[in-house]
């Protein structure tokens, strides 16, 4: 069977809503920051699939998504270097630890 | 043609005074201080007498008429055209005898203190404090405008504040100069108010502008002014009334006299010239200066400004009878005859004969203003010799003070209206304009001149005669050593007694009245009696009771003794302002804005801040610092603009 619109739309709700759960119920920011970039691949998803069905002859699409993934990279390197900063100061990765920032 | 530089001059050389002697005397001229003053306000005054000479004998009169000339007009604030406020020079018969008056007194005064105040530590400032006083005065008197004339009106004000607190370490002299500025601040408040009214209507500063404005029957400006009423009282008369009030305060009329016998704390030379002689007869200078618009637009007003005046000079001569204070007694003899000067323009008529209490009240204020300095000269040579104010201290000074003895008796003689000194034809002139027009006044003012001859010669009797002093009364031996004060406190008492003795004689008429035409003041050999007869009668019983000591005063007053007591206690005038000030105002007023300021004003502040406190302290849970929290706050939040923007703004 040919895969259609309907079939990527729907691998790309499942992706963005299972990063949505991991986002909420992990504890470790790696994980957290894994959570992010399946939402955001969720999303790559869903610019292609519109892009290939609904307008075949235009690209972009195509080039949205490629500013996403750069993004995605960059903000992969800020999150990682806060994190390896976060570990320095308190010994743990774990987000419950990191609640200093309050009133 | 007025000498415009000559006229300048003179109210500049006191001020030149005041500047050279405020900026550099305490440093630099503190010995040669008193002679710089006395010199600039000789060069003044003879400016002054010349200006005057002028005035009167070559430009002055065109046709039968005076002329009232400005020879210096500048503008200085403009709102609106036709608004503003110049700043000038007004000649005319009135200013012109103020000028003298003011001048040659300040003169008199600046030459007195010379003796008076020799070897006060801050003679410098005092005399430049003299000078801030006759440069405000003779800016006042010559004001073109009438907002000029209530910027000197305050600094004059100012002035009198300065030197009654002179005595600046005296807790009473602190005390009676913020009394004298409050009151007749307080008083100054309804002439700012008044002006405002005059201008309003009549649509001009300028005092000419707005005379004219304002008594000619078809201008619109009286139309619209009569139009405009407020509590059935006219606007006209409202503006009347309030810069009356401004004048009674500054002239200590009734209720407003308050502050006048308290200012006596200042130097006996200051209360010659400021409190007797020049500044409180600013008042009937102002009416008079505006006579036209009272006596035309406003003649219900006029009718108060004579009933106010009345019933001042009795209070005043009644309380003058029992005070002990001699410049107590010389106070209320101002306020007195003070208030013989208002009821007289307050029984005048504008023009012709009908104004014959209007030159009569100039003609008082001239006499008045000679005497009384001469009164208050003498007194301060008399308080000088015995170092004290009470007339139990004093008696049977006429052995030692000759000369203060002669001139006191001849001031006592002129304000008694005895004849021929000059007190006896102004009051005769007075009494005269009462007489044709309200009988009433007339007889009260008849009574007053009695009570004044009492009081004015019990007051001679205490100092000069009643009881002798034997050789061994160590005091005197001690005051006898600086005698009667040097020639230069002696000289003011006798030119001031050959002008208490000779200024009757002047002709007055001639050269002031309501409309600026000659006026023959009228002299009936008849109607004088009365008053002479009673004058006399007065002295009599001041003689019989106070000439030598015995128990009659005593008995007497005694006799009278709940009259006695109210006139002692000045009515309870004083007492009852304080229960107006402590009891109404403090109490029922202030408290009770006290309290709306505590609990309802503070109330809504406090409320502002407890509200912001409690609502911040209720929502700052949600900056919780976990970050899955917030992702949580963000994922609904967009969820829900999402479906408000899908569902409900579809």
């Amino acid at each position: 069977m040919e895969p259609g619109i309907y079939h990527l739309l729907f691998i790309s709700t499942a992706l963005f809503f299972i990063g949505v759960f991991g986002f909420f119920t992990r504890r470790n920011l790696i994980t957290m920051l894994m959570s992010i970039e399946l939402i955001l691949n969720s999303v790559n998803l869903n610019f292609i699939a519109f892009n290939k069905y609904v307008w075949p002859g235009k690209m972009d699409g195509l080039f949205f998504s490629i500013f996403i993934i750069a993004i995605a990279a960059a903000e992969a390197a800020v999150a990682i270097a806060i994190i390896i900063n976060l570990y320095r100061s308190h010994q743990s990765i774990n987000v419950e630890t990191a609640e200093d920032l309050k009133f | 043609m007025p000498n415009v530089l000559n006229i300048l001059l003179i109210p500049l050389l006191p001020f030149v005074n005041f500047l050279l002697l405020g900026l550099f005397g305490k440093t630099y001229l503190k010995k040669s201080a008193p002679i710089i003053g006395t010199v600039l306000m000789l060069a003044s005054a003879f400016l002054a007498f010349q200006t005057a000479y002028e005035y009167f004998f070559v430009y002055g009169k065109v046709g039968e008429v005076y002329q009232q000339l400005m020879p210096l007009k500048l503008t200085w604030l403009v709102f609106a055209p036709g608004m503003q406020i110049d700043m000038g020079l007004m000649i005319d018969p009135i200013s012109v005898m103020m000028l003298i008056v003011v001048t040659f007194i300040s003169l008199m005064v600046h030459l007195y203190s010379l003796g008076y105040m020799k070897g006060d530590g801050r003679i410098a400032t005092y005399y430049s404090f003299l000078g801030l006083f006759t440069f405000s005065m003779l800016g006042l008197v010559l004001a073109t405008n009438i907002f000029q004339m209530y910027i000197f009106w305050e600094l004059v004000g100012v002035s009198s504040f300065l030197l009654i607190g002179y005595y600046y370490d005296k807790p009473s002299a602190v005390a009676a100069c913020k009394k004298a500025f409050i009151v007749t601040r307080f008083a100054d408040f309804g002439f700012l108010i008044g002006i405002l009214t005059f201008a309003y209507c009549g649509g001009s500063f300028d005092i000419p502008t707005l005379i004219s404005a304002l008594t000619s029957p078809d201008s619109n400006e009286l139309k619209t002014a009569i139009g405009y009423s407020f509590v059935g009282v006219s606007a006209i008369s409202w503006g009347a009334i309030l810069i009356f009030i401004g004048g009674a305060g500054k002239s200590a009329m009734f209720p407003l006299h308050i502050w006048l016998p308290d200012a006596m704390e200042g130097p006996t030379p200051v209360s010659a010239l400021i409190h007797a002689a020049t500044m409180v007869v600013a008042g009937v200078y102002l009416v008079a200066r505006l006579f036209p618009i009272f006596s035309i637009a406003a003649p219900a007003v006029l009718e108060i400004v004579g009933w106010v005046g009345v019933i001042s000079a009795v209070i005043a001569a009644i309380i003058a009878c029992t005070q002990t204070d001699i410049k107590r007694v010389l106070a209320y003899s101002t306020m007195s005859q003070i208030g013989f000067m208002m009821f007289a323009l307050g029984v005048a008529k504008y023009g012709g004969e009908a104004g014959l209490g209007f030159t009569a009240s100039l003609f008082h204020l001239f006499t008045h203003a000679i005497f009384k300095a001469l009164l208050f000269l003498g007194a301060g040579a008399v308080i000088h010799y015995v170092h004290s104010n009470e007339m139990k201290d004093m008696g049977g000074l006429r052995k030692n003070m000759p000369i203060t003895h002669t001139c006191f008796l001849i001031a006592c003689l002129a304000i008694a209206g005895v004849p021929p000194f000059a007190g006896f034809f102004s009051k005769e002139e007075i009494l005269l304009a009462a007489f044709h027009h309200n009988r009433v006044i007339y007889y009260i003012a008849l009574f007053t001149s009695g009570l004044t001859a009492f009081y004015m010669f019990r007051l001679y009797f205490s100092i000069f005669w009643n009881r002798e002093h034997s050789a061994h009364d160590s005091a005197h031996q001690d005051h006898a050593r600086h005698g009667e004060g040097g020639w230069v406190m002696m000289l003011p008492l006798v030119l001031l007694a050959i002008g208490s003795a000779v200024a009757g004689f002047v002709p007055f008429g001639h050269f002031i009245s309501s409309d600026n035409q000659i006026l023959e003041l009228p002299f009936h050999l008849l109607f004088s009696i009365a008053p002479v007869l009673i004058g006399i009668t007065g002295i009599t019983i001041a003689l019989i009771m106070y000439k030598t000591s015995n128990d009659l005063p005593a008995k007497w007053s005694a006799q009278l003794n709940g009259m006695y007591q109210l006139a002692y206690h000045k009515f309870y005038i004083d007492e009852l302002y304080l229960l107006l000030t402590k009891k109404v105002i403090f109490n029922l007023i202030g408290n009770a804005s006290a309290w709306i300021d505590q609990h309802i004003v503070n109330a809504m502040i406090n409320a502002a801040g407890t509200i912001t406190q409690q609502f911040s302290e209720a929502i700052k849970k949600l900056q919780s610092g976990k970050v899955q929290q917030y992702g949580i706050y963000f994922f609904t939040s967009v969820i829900i603009i999402v479906v408000v923007l899908i569902y409900v703004w579809n």
